[in-house]
């Protein structure tokens, strides 16, 4: 079942071996249509399309996103190493076609929450590098000013980072009916992973969510593992689109970001159209454990991780797609590399450097829209004060 | 009419202290409204005020309220602003955290209190401290309310008080109304503020007829968050409580009156923040205290006044260790006898006054 579940996510769409031919410019094309895998359907007539049109520009958009988020979590995981990241840190590396193809799939006005595995989306929501790896060292350049640390990051429109398994789910749920209560065609994206997935209270958002016509993505993140257990031995069904029930749901391809981008369109012009929630399932990887006190591996072999790797990887998929049909050359990704190593580089210098937020900042917060007043610090004696 | 009703409903003791109860000199325009009413009032303007005000829970629109307090609103506002939940607190608590970190301004009312335990996760982790867990950036301005603490024979599952579990964290709002003013100047602030408030209502207070002066009756009346009120003014002893027993301390300041004894009696109204300033000059004053409450003894709001007290000015002035009378410390009991006696009576508050001041 293990295997099966894999060698989904394994089989992507059959590539060609990247040919090294240097292409002048003038020979690019402007776009190219590819064909995307087949989403599987659960009560649902019609799923997204299957092939699509990429253009240049979007491809290498996607490409410099993808690459940014991939060095950006490798970087964290060194500054983890090196402990000026501390607690928690979930990275969410393998995982990349996800974000990015959700977040082209959808306005920048409409709605996302997710859990703690948050630092791609992050970035696609609008947070830069700089105030993303500032956050995990705890400094005051920081998104929540040092205050939140890795779970807690928040944007315009991006809820979290959520630390506890599945409450994103109801806040989700909510969110989206703020969207209908407002009435501006706004949909929310909810996402959840193959743990969160067997949360009661995913249960109960489904349902209200049906019940009330919400629109609301419910969508879960499968990379196989919920921490050190794998989705077989968490779930009586594994079928994580099929889980909502009385929702229709779809499985895409998690690692092919056009898959996402065009199952995430779909799913949101569905609730768009009043029709109420849908589930789609996201089969994808993590290449890291758990967190980065999980090496990851003893759980699932190496050479389950070096296959997805070598076969699946979602940067290397859209590389060899855009080069194969003369969309962009390889000197071109090779200058992205360059430039995204420059911007991490940068940030990780800029999250190393900052100052921690000052002390006497230790009470504010507390209270949005208050008058000052004082909180109380380990004694009595120690007191700081509260602005909101 | 509820008032009425309420009133033969209610047991004996409560009807025979409402008739004990001191009439204040009223303007002409003081009228009688339930603590009920109250709340329903206070709701209904702010519906009225903000459109982003909703409100949802079991019950709440079509059946009018378990305990009637939204009587009326779903015929007057309709399904989009009145919302029936299923059985699902976790849910509609998250659902309700989530429409507010979007921009509106729910209402999320728990049957009681006892059943927010299944949701607490949400009120804490997803309400209380988002402000500052993303350092000032999403505010989340939800009220979540409902009935708290022991009711009549409703036995140990439906009988817990929670100020002080609520009480215990930064990041929320807590108050506890007693009277219909309270109820109605409390309820529209916590829905005008921009925090997490929890509104912990008594069922036992619902029917109960207070006078609403004029000033109450205002569409722009409310009363601070952060503020207690002085219900009696006193020299001997300082007599400090939430909710329901600040009528038992009212009574039991009557009775000792006539024994020459004057009693201060402070109303909380807000747990959190708590108004410590009020009851240590109160204390500065008298010289001694009594705290009296619902909930268990230990790690209660009477020992959070004790803790205080003992660390402030008002220390010095105390000519007596301060007291506390609060529920006996056991899941509440069905059978008549001990219940009455795991909840806070006036003679328990007499007696403890008495004590304090070694009389």
């Amino acid at each position: 079942m293990l295997t099966a579940a894999v060698s989904r996510v394994w089989s992507g769409v059959a590539q060609k071996p990247a040919s090294r031919v240097l292409v002048a410019s003038c020979n690019l094309s402007k776009d190219a249509t590819f064909e995307i895998k087949k989403c599987d359907l659960y009560r649902l007539e019609e799923g997204p399309p299957d092939t699509t049109v990429l253009t240049r520009e979007d491809g290498l958009k996607y490409y410099r996103m993808m690459q940014t988020i991939r060095r950006m979590e490798l970087r964290a995981d060194q500054l983890y190493k090196q402990k000026f990241i501390r607690g928690f840190c979930h990275l969410c590396d393998g995982q990349e076609a996800c974000c990015v193809g959700l977040e082209a799939g959808i306005n920048p006005t409409d709605h996302v929450i997710t859990s703690y595995r948050a630092h791609g989306l992050c970035y696609t929501r609008g947070l830069s590098v700089r105030s993303i790896l500032a956050e995990l060292t705890g400094r005051k350049g920081g998104c929540a000013k040092g205050k939140g640390g890795s779970m807690h990051m928040y944007a315009k429109n991006f809820y979290g980072g959520n630390g506890i398994v599945g409450a994103q789910g109801p806040l989700g749920a909510g969110i989206a009916l703020a969207c209908k209560y407002k009435g501006e065609n706004e949909v929310c994206l909810t996402l959840y992973g193959d743990g969160a997935a067997n949360q009661g209270q995913i249960a109960e958002a489904y349902n209200m969510a049906a019940l009330w016509k919400l629109p609301c993505v419910f969508i879960c993140e499968n990379n196989l593992y919920g921490m050190g257990t794998s989705a077989e031995r968490a779930a009586a069904s594994t079928d994580y689109y099929k889980r909502g029930n009385f929702i229709p749901g779809l499985r895409v391809d998690g690692m092919d970001v056009l898959c996402v981008r065009e199952a995430t369109r779909f799913a949101a012009d569905y609730c768009r159209s009043e029709k109420g929630p849908i589930v789609m399932e996201l089969l994808t990887y993590r290449y890291h454990g758990h967190s980065m006190s999980d090496p990851g591996v003893s759980y699932r072999t190496r050479q389950e991780i070096q296959s997805v790797r070598s076969k699946s990887d979602p940067i290397m998929l859209l590389k060899n797609r855009m080069v194969d049909s003369k969309l962009a050359t390889i000197e071109e990704f090779k200058e992205i590399d360059v430039e995204v190593r420059k911007e991490i580089d940068d940030a990780v210098h800029f999250a190393t450097t900052d100052p921690e937020p000052a002390l006497e900042e230790l009470g504010h917060h507390i209270y949005c829209d208050n008058p000052p007043f004082e909180v109380r610090g380990t004694s009595q004696w120690i007191k700081f004060k509260s602005l909101p | 009419m509820a008032a009425v009703s309420g009133l033969m409903r209610r047991p004996l003791e409560q009807v025979s202290g409402l008739l004990r109860r001191r009439f204040h000199r009223t303007t002409p325009a003081a009228l009688q409204v339930t603590v009920r009413d109250a709340i329903n009032q206070g709701m209904d303007e702010e519906l009225e005020r903000d459109e982003k005000v909703f409100l949802l829970g079991e019950e709440v629109a079509q059946y009018d309220g378990a305990y009637k307090v939204s009587r009326g609103l779903w015929k007057k506002y309709g399904d989009k602003r009145i919302i029936d939940t299923p059985i699902s607190e976790m849910g509609f608590a998250g659902i309700a955290v989530g429409a507010a970190m979007a921009g509106l301004r729910p209402i999320c009312e728990f049957m009681t209190f006892n059943f927010s335990m299944q949701a607490i996760d949400q009120v804490i982790n997803s309400a209380a401290k988002t402000y500052y867990m993303s350092g000032g950036l999403q505010p989340v301005p939800i009220v979540f309310r409902g009935p708290n603490g022991a009711s009549a024979g409703v036995a140990a599952q439906h009988s817990q008080c929670f100020a002080a579990w609520y009480g215990h964290c930064p990041g929320l709002k807590v108050v506890s109304p007693w009277n219909s003013e309270d109820a109605k100047g409390l309820i529209k602030s916590a829905i005008r503020d921009n925090n997490p408030v929890v509104v912990l209502e008594n069922e036992l207070m619902y029917g109960v007829p207070f006078e609403l002066p004029s000033e109450a009756q205002s569409k722009d009346f409310l009363i601070p968050i952060g503020k207690a009120k002085i219900e009696r003014q006193g020299t001997h002893i300082t007599v400090v409580a939430h909710s329901r027993p600040v009528g038992h301390c009212l009574e039991a300041a009557t009775v000792l009156s006539k024994e020459g004894i004057e009693c201060e009696v402070i109303n909380m109204r807000t747990i959190r923040p708590m108004d410590i300033e009020t009851i240590e000059a109160s204390v500065m004053k008298t010289n001694h205290l009594v705290t009296v409450e619902g909930g268990w003894p230990q790690f209660g709001v009477g020992a959070e006044v004790c803790a205080r007290i003992m660390e402030g000015p008002a220390f010095n002035f105390l000519d007596a260790p301060a007291v506390r009378v609060t529920g006996a410390d056991v899941p509440m009991p069905y059978a008549k006898i001990l219940e009455d006696n795991s909840i806070p009576q006036v003679k328990d508050i007499i007696f403890a006054i008495k004590k304090t001041l070694n009389i």
